[in-house]
């Protein structure tokens, strides 16, 4: 029955001689649009699983499978794009609401960088996104989901104003749904990261 | 294939796959890949049977529990178990699972290579 269920055929398997997974992680309030920019850079339709924790989101691993402990579950999507046939880059989209906290460490462990997706009508749904990012040290950039409802459409000068992002911090426009968007969104966030690597390496 | 309903609603058959375990490698990440070392035997516990099919190409551990419908949690405690019976290896990722210590540039050079391609 499970050869039926899962002929690996039904999905892109990686390169043979993958070797290195990567992560970004995309995070934002709901319905921002993360599993959609996931979903047009993504080489795979994205795919959703399920992390399970205790409430207090300690002993991550102890409790799974334990029924007597009060666990909870959150579910993430992700998607995948080889860079290479070694190297796989893995896009997670994480919700960025503070009853979630629990599972950041888990995904932020290890990620290269995160993109704030933003959508101004909601800002202050990233304010906590943006506040446990600076705390974890994670670099990461801002992207403005402009969706077509964006009627005021706020200079990005103002947004960084309201959401008092350092200079430091690259901010963007984007399109989730445009493929090219999405993938100057990462672009954009890669040439950061490499932008801060060398001014780390550069005695 | 997505949005495939996962099977956390019911904990006694996560708590039977496992076996009550609930160690798994800490250096098992999300993104390690994972590579089938040898073909499922007969007397194979399924889930361990299907994880070995899927890894006949390297597969990240959250594509497993993806394609499993199993929980992340669960499908390391899987993984642990073959990898400690040598019939998977695991590809960690090169980036230091440290918070905060950035990767070095040339790793990150090549992602912004790979992405200018795509």
């Amino acid at each position: 029955m499970d050869s039926v269920t899962f002929e690996p055929s039904a999905r892109t398997p990686l390169s043979a001689v993958a070797e290195t997974g990567l992560k970004i992680v995309v995070v934002g309030g709901f319905g921002v649009g993360k599993t959609t920019l996931v979903r047009s850079v993504s080489e795979i339709r994205p795919l959703n699983t399920e992390e399970v924790m205790t409430e207090a989101g300690v002993g991550i691993d102890r409790t799974a499978g334990l029924p007597d402990k009060s666990t909870t579950t959150v579910a993430f999507d992700f998607g995948r794009i080889s860079l290479s046939e070694r190297t796989v880059l893995y896009l997670f989209g994480a919700p960025g609401q503070e009853r979630f906290w629990f599972l950041w460490d888990r995904l932020f462990s290890g990620t290269l960088g995160a993109v704030v997706l933003v959508d101004t009508r909601r800002m202050s749904d990233c304010w906590y996104a943006i506040d446990r990012l600076e705390h974890h040290n994670t670099p990461f950039l801002v992207a403005v989901n402009r969706f077509e409802g964006d009627t005021n459409a706020f200079p990005l000068s103002e947004i960084r104003q309201a959401l008092a992002l350092p200079d430091h911090v690259p901010l963007i426009d984007c399109d989730a749904r445009v493929r090219a968007s999405g993938k100057n969104v990462l672009i954009t966030l890669a040439d950061h990261l490499y932008e801060l690597a060398m001014a780390r390496e550069t005695p | 294939m997505s949005r495939r309903p996962v099977d956390t609603g019911d904990p006694d058959r996560l708590y039977t796959i496992t076996g009550g375990r609930s160690e798994a490698p800490d250096d098992l990440d999300l993104v390690s890949l994972i590579v089938s070392e040898c073909e499922p035997a007969r007397g194979m516990q399924s889930e361990h049977v299907r994880i070995l099919k899927l890894c006949r190409r390297p597969a990240a551990v959250v594509e497993i529990a993806a394609e499993l419908g199993l929980p992340v949690a669960v499908v390391r405690i899987l993984v642990g178990d073959l990898l400690a019976m040598e019939k998977v290896t695991a590809r960690h990722p090169r980036a230091a699972p440290a918070v905060a210590e950035l990767p070095e540039s040339s790793l990150l050079l090549e992602v912004l290579d790979g992405l200018r391609n795509l």
